[in-house]
This record gives C-alpha cells, sequence and structure tokens, in this order.
C-alpha cells in the first residue's frame, strides 16, 4: 500500500530560502572534505596505470618498487580476496562485485587506459609515486574498440572475455553487447505503414564527464581486529560501506564510513575506486592509515562518465497532429564493463509523449573507455536528444507549433511510459503551457548583428526519480533547539532542506536546527545522494521522524498538565488544552520529570518519488566565421512538486541546465586512434563556466507530487536533460541544417555552413 | 486476477502475448503461478529466492519494495521492467 496525501498549502518554513547551515564551514574553509582528513601515522598509496587502452597483463614485476626505502605495501589484483558473482545496488545502477574488483584493479586484462594495474604505500607522497613509477609490466596490445559500432561488428575483438551476454533472454557468447532487451506494446509496423508521415534519423553523442571539482579521494585504516575505517569522497556513505564490503568479501558491519564533505558527484561519485584499494594497502601495511587522491587526468581517464553511443529514432506521425508510433534503438557505451545507462534511457525515452504504439531496443555496449557511471539523470540527456531531435523534424515539416504539437501528444495520468508502466498525477502539460506564455517564448529572438545568426530551439524531458531508504533522528534539546541526524551526503543544500522539512511540523525555526550527517555506525541505512531521492526521501523520513517527536511530547505533556495525550493539540509550535498552552521550545526544558529528553527517529524505503518534467527554451547566436555559439537567453521551466528552498531549486535547475548546454556544444572524450582520451585536462577538455553564461531564467511549475505531504518531487537531474535537443535545434534554426551528433562544436557548425 | 505485462524476453513462453491473467494474493504467489501456466518464465525473474538483481517489480503504478511479500489487491497490474542501469547482472562463465 502506497501513501498518498493531501498537500498542506499554508507554509511557516517551506517555501523559503533560509541560509544553509553548512554555509559558514564552506565558505570559511573549514569544512572538512576528503582530500582534508588526517590521522596520526598517516603514509600515502599510488597507483599505476595502463598507458593501453586494451592489453592482456603478461607479467607485473614489483620487486623494484618493494625495494625502495619507506615502501610499506604493494598491492596488485591478486592481492584481492575473490568477490562474490553477485550485482548489488549503488544507488544510480548497480555492480557486478566481481567485475566491480576488475575495475578497480585489472586482472589479467587492462579494458581501458588508466586502468589501475598496481598500487604502492610508502612514507610519503613522492615516494609512493617513485615506487608505482618503478613497477614494472608487460603488456600484449591488443587492438582497441572506441565506440560502439566497432564493438558490435560481426568479427569484433571481445573485450570481457567470458562474458555471456543476454540478447532478449538468448545467452551469447563472444560478444561485447552484454545485454539487449525490448519494451514493445502494440503493432508498431502497422503503425508506422498508416502514419502520414514516418521521420527516421540516427544520432551519435560522445561520451562525456560529470566535470566535479573535487577529485576521489580514500583514506582508510585496517584495524588489528580486522574492522576497516573509510573516509571517501561520494554520494553516499552506506554505498561506500556496501561496495567495499562485497569487493574485499567481508562483513558490512566489519566496515565503518565516515561521512566528509562532497566537491561535487553528479551520480559519478556513488562508485568506489580508491577505498578497497587504501584498505588493502593499509592491512599490507600493518594496519597504518592510508590515503590516495586522485590526479585531475585520471579522474577524466579512469573514473566513471556518462556513456556516448548512438540512438536509432523513427516516429510516425498524422496529419492532423497526432503521434501513431515510435521505434527506437538506444545503443550506448557501458565502458570497458558491463552496465551503462541503457535501462533508464529506455525508461525515459518516449516519457513526454502519449504514444498509442512503441518499441524499444536497448544495448548495453562494451567499449574500451572507462566503465561509465551515473551522471544527472543517466541515459536521459542522450535519450531526450533523440527523441527531439526527430520531434522538431516533425514540426518544421509538418508545419506544427512545437509546444502545441508537445501539448496534442504529451503525457499525463494514466499514460503508459514506453516500458508500460502508467502515470500517476505528472505535470508535463503545465509545464508546455508555462513555457507557452512565457515571456520568452512570445518574444522575438531579434536580429543578429552583421556576421552572426540567431535560432531558438524548445525541448522537453523526463526523470522519474528515485525514492528508496533513508533515516533521520531528532533530539530536541533543553534549551529548545534540535539536533537532527540524516544518512545523506550533502549535495546543494540538502541538510538544510530536509531539516526545513522536520521544523515545518514543529514550529521550530529552522535556524534552531542542527543537522549533521554520522558515520555509518551512527545513523540507520540511508541510500546516496541521487536519483533527485534526497529532498523527497529522507525529507519524507525527517517529517516523520517529527510527527513522532509531536507524539511523544503530547505523552510526556499529558503527565504535566495531568491530562490524557488526546486532549491535547498541537499547532504551529503550541501545544494547548483546557485552557493550557506551553510552546514546544519552551516544554524542551520542562521534560527531566517526565523522562529525560525526547528524541525521534524515522527510516523509510519509498518506492518512487514522482515523476519530473521539464521544457526549455534555447536562444543562441552563431558567429559565422567561426562557428563559435553563445547562448544568449535561456529559460528552464520545470515542475519541481514543492519547491522546499526555492533558491536552492531554482539553483540546481540551472546548475544542471549549464551542464546540458556543454554537452550540447563543447564537451566530449576526444579519443585518439589508439583508444586514448587526448583533452584530459579541464584546460582542453571544454566546460562553460559562468562567463560563458547568460542569465538562466526559471520558471518553477508546482504541481504537488500526491506521494509527499508537501507535495515534494525531485528536482536535480531533469534539468541536465533538454538543453542537448534545445541547443542542438536553435543551431538549426540558425544556420539551415541539422544537426545529428554531439557536440555542435564550432568544427562541426562550420563544415555545415562550408558544405554549400 | 492481476493482468501482468510480461517483459519482452518472456512472451516467447505465452505464445507472444504482451499481457496475461494471473491470480495471486501476493508478488511470491503470482511469479510462481507464472511458471505454472508459462513454465520458463520463473527463471527470468527469481534468482535464490528474489527477484533478480537488475530487475525491479511495478504493482499497480509503484515500483514495489517488498519485493514477492507484496501483496496484491485484486485487478491490479504487474510489471517487471529492466532496473536503471544496463547489464552488469549477467554472470561470467
Amino acid at each position: 500500500m502506497v501513501a498518498t496525501y493531501e498537500t498542506k498549502t499554508d507554509y511557516k518554513v517551506i517555501g523559503n530560502s533560509p541560509i544553509r547551515h553548512d554555509a559558514l564551514d564552506k565558505v570559511t574553509g573549514r569544512a572538512i572534505y576528503g582530500g582534508d582528513v588526517k590521522v596520526p601515522g598517516l603514509i600515502w598509496g599510488d597507483v599505476i596505470r595502463s598507458p593501453h587502452a586494451h592489453a592482456r597483463i603478461k607479467s607485473i614485476d614489483t620487486s623494484a618498487a618493494e625495494a625502495i626505502e619507506g615502501v610499506f605495501a604493494v598491492l596488485t589484483h591478486d592481492d584481492f580476496p575473490q568477490a562474490d558473482d553477485k550485482t548489488i545496488d549503488t544507488g544510480e545502477g548497480t555492480v557486478n562485485l566481481r567485475r566491480g574488483q576488475s575495475n578497480v584493479m585489472a586482472d589479467k586484462k587492462v579494458h581501458y587506459k588508466g586502468h589501475v594495474v598496481a598500487a604502492v604505500a610508502a612514507v610519503d607522497r613522492n615516494t609512493a609515486e617513485i615506487a608505482a613509477q618503478s613497477i614494472k609490466v608487460e603488456y600484449e596490445v591488443l587492438p582497441s574498440i572506441s565506440d560502439v559500432d566497432a564493438a558490435m561488428a560481426d568479427g569484433a575483438g571481445v573485450i570481457l572475455e567470458g562474458l555471456v551476454g543476454d540478447h532478449l533472454g538468448e545467452k551469447v557468447e563472444n560478444t561485447n553487447v552484454a545485454r539487449v532487451f525490448r519494451h514493445e506494446f502494440g503493432n508498431v509496423d502497422d503503425a508506422f505503414a498508416n502514419s502520414d508521415v514516418v521521420i527516421e534519423r540516427t544520432v551519435e553523442m560522445s561520451m562525456v564527464h560529470q566535470g566535479y571539482i573535487e577529485p576521489h579521494n580514500a583514506t582508510a585504516i585496517w584495524a588489528q581486529d580486522d574492522n576497516l575505517t573509510v573516509w571517501s569522497s561520494t554520494q553516499g556513505t552506506f554505498g561506500v560501506r556496501s561496495q567495499v564490503a562485497g569487493l574485499l568479501h567481508m562483513a558490512e558491519s566489519k566496515v565503518k564510513v565516515n561521512y566528509v564533505e562532497i566537491g561535487g558527484g553528479f551520480g559519478g561519485k556513488t562508485v568506489v575506486y580508491l577505498a578497497p584499494i587504501a584498505a588493502l594497502l593499509s592491512r599490507k601495511a600493518g594496519g597504518r592509515p592510508v590515503k590516495l587522491i586522485m590526479d585531475r587526468s585520471s579522474v577524466f581517464e579512469a573514473t566513471g562518465p556518462a556513456p556516448g553511443g548512438k540512438i536509432r529514432m523513427k516516429i510516425g506521425v498524422n496529419k492532423d497532429g497526432k503521434i501513431q508510433a515510435a521505434d527506437t534503438d538506444l545503443m550506448l557505451e557501458a565502458g570497458g564493463f558491463p552496465g551503462s545507462a541503457v535501462g533508464a534511457a529506455a525508461i525515459c525515452v518516449f516519457a513526454c509523449y502519449n504514444l498509442p504504439v512503441s518499441r524499444i531496443t536497448g544495448y548495453d555496449v562494451l567499449v574500451n573507455k572507462p566503465k561509465s557511471a551515473a551522471y544527472r539523470a543517466p541515459g536521459s540527456p542522450q535519450a531526450s536528444f533523440a527523441i527531439e531531435t526527430v520531434i522538431d523534424e516533425i514540426c518544421d515539416e509538418l508545419g506544427f507549433d512545437k509546444i502545441q504539437f508537445r501539448l496534442d501528444n504529451a503525457a499525463h495520468e494514466g499514460t503508459r511510459r514506453g516500458d508500460g508502466v502508467q502515470f500517476i498525477r505528472v505535470g508535463l502539460e503545465e509545464c508546455l503551457v508555462a513555457a507557452k506564455e512565457s515571456d520568452h517564448w512570445n518574444s522575438p529572438l531579434g536580429d543578429a548583428p552583421a556576421g552572426k545568426a540567431r535560432g531558438r530551439g524548445i525541448a522537453s524531458a523526463y526523470w522519474m526519480n528515485g525514492g528508496g531508504k533513508s533515516t533521520c533522528d531528532l533530539m530536541l534539546q533543553d534549551d529548545g533547539t534540535v539536533m537532527l541526524n540524516e544518512g545523506s551526503a550533502d549535495i546543494g543544500g540538502t541538510r538544510t532542506s530536509i531539516a526545513m522539512q522536520a521544523a515545518e511540523v514543529l514550529g521550530i525555526p529552522v535556524e534552531d536546527f542542527h543537522p549533521s550527517i554520522p558515520d555509518t555506525d551512527s545513523i540507520g541505512f540511508t541510500g546516496v545522494t541521487g536519483g533527485s531521492r534526497t529532498t523527497y526521501t529522507t525529507g519524507l523520513a525527517a517529517y516523520n521522524a517529527a510527527q513522532k517527536l509531536v507524539v511523544e511530547l503530547k505523552i510526556r505533556l499529558a503527565d504535566l498538565w495531568e491530562t490524557s495525550a488526546d486532549k491535547i493539540d498541537f499547532n504551529e509550535g503550541m501545544f494547548t488544552a483546557n485552557g493550557d498552552s506551553i510552546g514546544i521550545q519552551e516544554l524542551a526544558g520542562k521534560l527531566d520529570p517526565t523522562g529525560g529528553p525526547a528524541t525521534s527517529t524515522s527510516s523509510v524505503n519509498l518506492a518512487e518519488a514522482g515523476n519530473a518534467y521539464g521544457v526549455q527554451i534555447c536562444d543562441l547566436e552563431i558567429d559565422l566565421a567561426t562557428g563559435k555559439t553563445d547562448v544568449i537567453r535561456y529559460t528552464a521551466v520545470q515542475d519541481v512538486g514543492k519547491a522546499v528552498h526555492p533558491q536552492y531549486a531554482e539553483g540546481q535547475i540551472q546548475g544542471g541546465v549549464v551542464q546540458g548546454l556543454g554537452w550540447a556544444l563543447n564537451e566530449e572524450y576526444f579519443i585518439t586512434d589508439e583508444g586514448a582520451m587526448a583533452n584530459r585536462s579541464f584546460l582542453d577538455y571544454r566546460m562553460p563556466t559562468s562567463l560563458d553564461m547568460p542569465m538562466i531564467d526559471t520558471i518553477m511549475v508546482e504541481v504537488p507530487n500526491p506521494l509527499h505531504p508537501y507535495g515534494v518531487r525531485g528536482i536535480g537531474e531533469v534539468p541536465i536533460c533538454p538543453p542537448l535537443s534545445a541547443a542542438t535545434q536553435a543551431v538549426k534554426e540558425a544556420v539551415g541544417k541539422p544537426f545529428y551528433s554531439l557536440p555542435v562544436k564550432p568544427g562541426r557548425i562550420l563544415e555545415a555552413l562550408n558544405c554549400d | 486476477m492481476a493482468t501482468v505485462f510480461l517483459p519482452y524476453a518472456l512472451r516467447k513462453y505465452a505464445d507472444g502475448a504482451e499481457r496475461v491473467e494471473i491470480a495471486a494474493n501476493t508478488l511470491g504467489e503470482l511469479v510462481d503461478n507464472l511458471e505454472a501456466a508459462y513454465p520458463g518464465t520463473g527463471d527470468h525473474l527469481i534468482e535464490e529466492g528474489r527477484l533478480k538483481p537488475g530487475l525491479a517489480a511495478i504493482v499497480g503504478h509503484m515500483a514495489t519494495r517488498r519485493g514477492l511479500l507484496q501483496k496484491l489487491e485484486p485487478d491490479t497490474e504487474v510489471h517487471f521492467i529492466t532496473a536503471i542501469s544496463g547489464g552488469s547482472g549477467i554472470s561470467s562463465k
């Protein structure tokens, strides 16, 4: 049974934008990040990485490293215990433990350039680096496979030996396609035959990185009693615990993960890379604490970017503006091991449209690139680019208004997604109406200066949002303040957005809350901060904990007032009964005779977070001599359910848009013929900065989520999806040529301009 | 009766049907009865007595967190869908 709520509408706390609780620590540099962790006796770890994208390891000679003074431990894959052939959930994906172990440190083969081959721990960072570089590895270099076409070609070399692919339920050997799956409803071929117009296109997109500022890091202490303590930059301490325990074949109860602040993750910090290495190095080094920090090029080369790939998209439509059928093949790069975001892409790809008939086929394809990971709405940006590109062409060809066409075909309550699941109340139509009525859509594009051209694009997108497990504890202090413990890593100010939901219940100012994020031994299980789940799920745990605290306080007060608890009312922080009244913060100081401190805890395990939709409008200007693009106006419309902290909500939308525009216009893994990433620095991997962007205008539509008492929906992911197509269609309008490959970089624009 | 939306790979066990009607009070019972009616389906859904990793069950409109213990309302619909990642759940030889 799923709880649904009548949404509250009169708020005291929700809907305001108080200063975040961690603001002072963050702006003064007092906040502790993974790189800041210092413990007595700390030594340093380093790794050696493969210079080849695809190679067999013939031998590893660690003798020179072992002989260096100050080296305490040397590690290869042989030092890992055998992990179970078992798949666990990482929050925004899954990892097979045995393969995850091979991703952390190569076993027999390297699957991408930068793949870790061996590690050392030494007295200081320089000695560790020298020792790592002294390890001699002999390789048999194999041809690298850099894209889905090469990986799926007949006779392609097999990247993961022993893989048995699941192709529509059939077992297939000697393949780079780990999985083929399909969602199909209705007779697709007949529906195309009965359509007035059918447009089919294939789009391609490059692998891109999340580009978080803080590189991966880990510190570990393997104690003499075989208990392991870890500090690591992560979106979820419990995810680190599960993965480290699984990869090292130990009980989760033996692993304690301490929370440290995170300098960006965007999905990429749901997977562990260094923590298992630090742990085993510590064990081999006699329990000395070991710390590793990645450099930037390793972050690019060897952590989990978003998959590139290829998507074929076919849509049939009638002249009355109704879509008749849609069919797509989603081929996404998993990287060196199985597990791309193609499953999520399949869920999202048709979710903006009410389709009578559809077919979705997903391919999870191995290539010699880093194992892909979650990146903000994993799979949905690629899917949105594909369908919105074809929708735009349909509107152009048949002369449909681009918003009205979407409204006429919009998904709504009762619509079935491409995987067959029916929607509850969703807010796409409201977003489209808001976009249609926006100042941006109703303002002319304006004339471009000499030598430039302008265009406008629009696109919509969907993300399902996540639920899962979260825990929140409340402890009312004698002075009326509240200590709040919760298990979610704070990304984007979630300490405050969670505390606000408890504050709304208790009628206590949110400034009187002291939110903390304890280690994994000290709070109930809480999933990663990812999937746009935290404000919803951990917030609901906070809401429930606050409700429980009110119940507990009524019982205590009944003792003081010599009445029964059910005769006491509570409203906006005041308890009243029989003409007596007392504020909750005043009552806090009078609880000793009633049993001492009042506390409460709540854990939840939620199925869904309510669906998220966004519609975005992009105006850009192109320099016709250089092909350079400048976004000159941008509006993002999004159904946010209820904006708990509107400033944060707006920031999430703006941040997502900027990352999506980078994906659309500039960012790519530029892969050499040898399979190496050529642009593995922020200098060469061109992400947009504030200087590249106009103000991103936001229009927050509030269609309450019936699954949350305040109507909260996840916000953080869907805004990255529409920019890929919105920007591309704006370029199309400006230069009069369609683009089917991302990024739409200056070189591609010039090629298109010069091909006349 | 629950309406089961069969994953594409399972339709071959049910003469290509997109959906089938199965009587069951819980999701576990439904999987058992589905296997009884359409032998071969169970191996695709269950591993070590639980839903396979990488597979999510939707009951009504919502993913269930109760797994095979999930109770089924009369006339509800059940979907088995791919979890959000790709193909990491396949065993190697």
